[in-house]
């Protein structure tokens, strides 16, 4: 076999190597990598900056995949020579090896632009998985970030580091944001969107010098202007690394030359990626280095014949509900058509020319991007039919995948079309989002495709595994957001009601409790209660044993008990004999094995409120000290645990919500795999969501970093309601959240209009003022003999 | 027996006759008795949720026919299903009919001898 050696070990060099592989064992391949991880997703490091994505999640290639495909891989060692007259790579490590071909994938490198000042500390590019760790270990709550470059980079790193906290402002040396993919108009919409999260935005700046003793402390502008900062990112551009290119004698332009077929200027030298350059240009987006790989590939193994002639590049921005998609010629064209609407913050031009699409520019609403490239890569006529350029929105989405034709690309980045991805559906009975990645290679892009794909599978596969189905029996035949939608409208308050009018008029153990949560968290908790479809433990708010006996379980806000409180407990465990006296994981105290009848009494002897053990409601805030003692503590996580816990308290919800707040990242209390938690950080705290460590295990997502506690408290809030109102019954937050994604969460809650946010506190207000303690009812039972047994009457 | 009104529509209470605990639901348009232990794992029925002429244990979910005390879920189980005992309105009080001695005597509910009433 042929000794191939590839330097690079980056997304376009293993693609190409995947396709090689493919065409049959022809190769014994080595492969350099001057960084020291396995091949992972680059674009995706904007997702692992804006903590969407652990490190894990972006790898492609595992080390499993280089063995089990015999590539020796060699991570940390740098080609720093070649010698193509006696055919030799010779590596930063000494190392000297052999090839018989040579493929070149060197990438580019961030271009640091003509500033005096970029080695002080704290002036990072955005390139690599280590800037991205290095960026995350200074951002925080009181960084001030300045982003040198406000193209798609630029825009993604300033997006990661806001939702870290920082105050960030972006610097552009061009009037027009983005101005390679946007025009003037476009611009301006983006420069809005940009600002409403927080992110400032200055335009026409041309940066000179980072002023700073050995630190950065400002960024200085032509004008004399500076800025305060503590971290710069340079985000203005990349380069080709050609010097392995030139050493090897390559002709190289800007990029190194190949022709249609990815040949260089020497026969057992090969290029593909962002070192490379065809009729003129170097991509720097993935998909067309995708398709270079491939036509590689054949040209590599034999199969000469396939070309390359160049890719209609689309680019695509999504963040936070900045969505920005913009592809083909659209500066250029003679004919226009032009949308806006800016109360929504919409922009669309599409440009025409010789009756096809030149070009599109979308901003704000890019659902149909697909529908545009696809008519810019095929040359489609659109002469006469110019009302289909705007079309309404397709309310279904699954309509619009049936109407798609099968070579309709679905995933731009890989170049997957429709009819491949129904064949891997047909064919290999894929059905779920992880098999036809693992089998189409689809979606393992930028990501973007996913609802697409969903779409797809969902109309196609036969076993399709969606979301938890939303139908919940057949009582009441309908999915559970349209059942919320007809009980609001209808103005519905009892479950009868609903049974009688929409479902079949008897209900089941099923869907009696789910109406009877939805009525409650409709009405904010003014609604019909009906004991009747409840399960037990909230008829008599207590968790039923396996023989009958109940647990009760007071509330101990935070886990920080007293004295006094101890001591009434350990009383009522003496005086009712309670079997068992328990201290439970979520920090407080169960008394087990007592008498239905005796509840009641028990409550009142105890004095506490119910701690909702047996609910889907509010359990309980775990903690950790804290800055009360810990010398560690960054926060008051003692404090705002128990305000947390106060603030939530008595509320029912789809399923139980489990909550924790720590003083500092070591995590104490577990904040981390918890619905809502609350992680202290110097200067502020994260929010974060979705966690569990129960049957399933899930890290929580990042959903905000905010300075203030009662910042924190009102995110939580915010998102509280937002899972009430949204998730299906007995949803808990780890699969609501993963169903949606955190940036759907994100959007919808935090970062939504301040419209949207106040409402849902309001809501969450107006169901906090009717909630009260459930063991009140002790006091007056609403029906006499809730908790008793009865005997016959005297006759 | 006991008055309509201690067992709301839909629910069912545990009634101590003797050493026995029974359960009494009332359905809305008529009331039903079994003993209060179900097949599967001596459950509590009586704190159950009703649905239709059955009721779904509270510990495992089994479902139990409370007119012919059948399992109806899950089926095939091979149980057998629980004891059902016939019971009367009379004047707004809840009469069930518990068979004296011999358990395999059947109940004739027209004479309802050994008749117990309930209250609280």
């Amino acid at each position: 076999m042929s000794r191939l050696i590839v330097v690079g070990n980056g997304m376009a060099g293993m693609a190409c190597v995947e396709q090689i592989i493919k065409h049959g064992p022809r190769y014994q391949i080595t492969v350099f990598g001057d960084e020291t991880h396995v091949n992972y997703n680059r674009v995706m490091l904007s997702s692992v900056l804006a903590g969407e994505k652990a490190d894990d999640d972006i790898v492609i290639h595992t080390r499993e995949w280089y063995a089990r495909n015999q590539i020796d891989l060699r991570v940390g060692v740098r080609i720093v020579d070649v010698d193509p007259a006696r055919k030799t790579v010779t590596g930063d490590d000494g190392s000297t090896t052999e090839y018989d071909t040579l493929l070149l994938a060197t990438g580019s490198s961030a271009w640091m632009p003509p500033i005096a000042g970029l080695d002080k500390d704290g002036v990072f590019a955005f390139r690599t998985l280590d800037d991205t760790r290095a960026l995350l270990n200074r951002a925080g709550p009181q960084t001030k970030a300045v982003v040198i470059g406000g193209g798609l980079l630029g825009l993604e790193a300033a997006r990661g580091l806001q939702v870290q906290g920082c105050q960030v402002t972006v610097v552009h040396l061009m009037a027009t944001l983005m101005e390679r993919q946007l025009d003037a108009a476009g611009g301006q919409y983006l420069v809005a969107k940009m600002e409403q999260l927080g992110i400032r935005v200055l335009l026409g700046r041309s940066t000179t010098a980072i002023i700073g003793r050995g630190r950065v402390e400002s960024v200085e502008f032509s004008d004399g202007e500076r800025l305060e900062a503590d971290l710069v990112v340079v985000a203005a551009g990349i380069r080709p690394n050609v010097e392995l290119g030139r050493k090897t004698g390559l002709l190289v332009k800007r990029g190194i030359v190949v022709n249609d077929y990815m040949e260089t200027s020497s026969p057992d030298v090969f290029a593909v990626g962002e070192c490379v350059e065809h009729r003129g240009i170097c991509y720097g987006l993935v998909a067309p280095l995708y398709e270079q790989g491939k036509v590689l590939a054949a040209t590599m193994t034999g199969h000469r014949g396939p070309t390359y002639t160049g890719t209609v590049q689309a680019a695509t921005l999504k963040i936070m509900g900045v969505d920005v998609f913009s592809a083909g010629d659209w500066a250029n064209a003679p004919d226009h058509v032009r949308f806006e609407d800016p109360r929504e913050g919409c922009y669309r031009r599409v440009a025409i020319k010789d009756g096809a699409l030149a070009g599109v520019i979308l901003v704000g609403d890019t659902s149909d991007s697909h529908r545009y490239l696809d008519w810019l890569r095929t040359g489609a006529v659109v002469t006469g039919r110019r009302e289909l350029l705007f079309p309404p929105p397709s309310s279904d989405a699954g309509l619009d995948v049936a109407e798609m034709a099968d070579s309709a690309t679905v995933c731009g980045c890989v170049g997957v079309s429709k009819g491949t991805i129904i064949q891997a559906i047909h064919e290999q009975g894929v059905h779920t989002l992880s098999q036809l990645k693992e089998a189409t290679r689809a979606c393992t892009g930028c990501g973007t495709c996913a609802s697409l794909c969903q779409g797809l599978l969902r109309a196609v596969a036969p076993d399709f595994e969606d979301e938890k189905k939303t139908v919940m029996c057949g009582c009441v035949p309908f999915a559970e957001d349209r059942l919320r939608e007809i009980l609001r409208s209808q103005k519905l308050r009892s479950v009868q009601e609903v049974l009688e009018i929409y479902g079949n008029g008897v209900g089941c153990e099923v869907c009696k409790p789910a109406l009877s949560y939805m009525l409650d968290m409709l009405w904010c908790g003014d609604h019909e209660e009906d004991k009747s479809a409840r399960f037990i433990n909230d008829r008599v708010h207590a968790n039923i044993q396996k023989d009958g006996t109940f647990s009760v379980v007071p509330r101990i806000h935070g886990g920080v008990t007293s004295p006094a409180q101890l001591r009434r407990i350990a009383d009522v465990a003496e005086k009712y004999r309670v079997p068992m006296v328990k201290i439970t994981g979520s920090q407080r105290i169960d008394l087990l094995g007592i008498k239905k009848a005796d509840l009641p009494k028990v409550w009142a002897d105890l004095g506490m409120p119910s701690g909702q053990a047996y609910t889907k409601g509010v359990r309980m805030v775990k903690t950790c000290v804290g800055t009360e003692f810990c010398r560690f503590g960054t926060q008051d996580s003692t404090g705002a645990g128990i305000e947390l816990e106060r603030r939530f308290e008595q509320l029912y919800t789809p399923h139980k919500v489990k909550m924790a707040t720590v003083g500092c990242p070591r995590n104490c209390a577990e904040a981390t795999v918890k619905d809502i938690g609350l992680v202290g950080i110097e200067g502020g705290w994260q929010v974060v969501v979705g966690g569990a460590a129960g049957k399933s295990v899930r890290k929580a997502d990042l959903l905000v970093t905010v300075e203030q506690t009662e910042q924190a408290l009102e995110a939580a809030e915010i998102f509280f309601q937002y899972y009430r109102e949204h998730a299906n019954y007995l949803e808990r937050t780890y699969d609501f959240v993963e169903r949606l994604g955190i940036e759907k969460v994100r959007k919808e809650t935090v970062y939504a209009p301040e419209a949207v946010r106040d409402a849902l506190r309001d809501r969450f207000r107006k169901s906090k003022a009717r909630a009260r303690d459930a063991w009140l009812e002790g006091q007056a039972p609403v029906n006499p003999t809730q908790f008793a047994t009865l005997v016959p009457m005297e006759t | 027996m006991a008055r309509c009104e201690w067992i709301p529509s839909r629910e069912g209470r545990a009634v101590r006759i003797g050493d026995q605990e029974l359960a009494v639901f009332n359905l809305g348009d008529g009331f039903l008795a079994t003993d209060n232990e179900c097949p599967h794992k001596g459950g509590p029925l009586c704190d159950g949720i009703v649905t239709g002429r059955a009721v779904v244990c509270p510990l495992h979910g089994w479902k139990i026919n409370l007119e012919s005390g059948v399992i109806e879920r899950p089926g095939g189980a091979g149980h057998p299903g629980v004891r059902t005992y016939p019971v009367r309105i009379v004047e707004g009080v809840v009469a069930v009919g518990i068979p004296g001695g011999d358990p395999d005597d059947s109940v004739d509910t027209d004479t309802l001898h050994n008749c117990h009433q309930i209250q609280a």
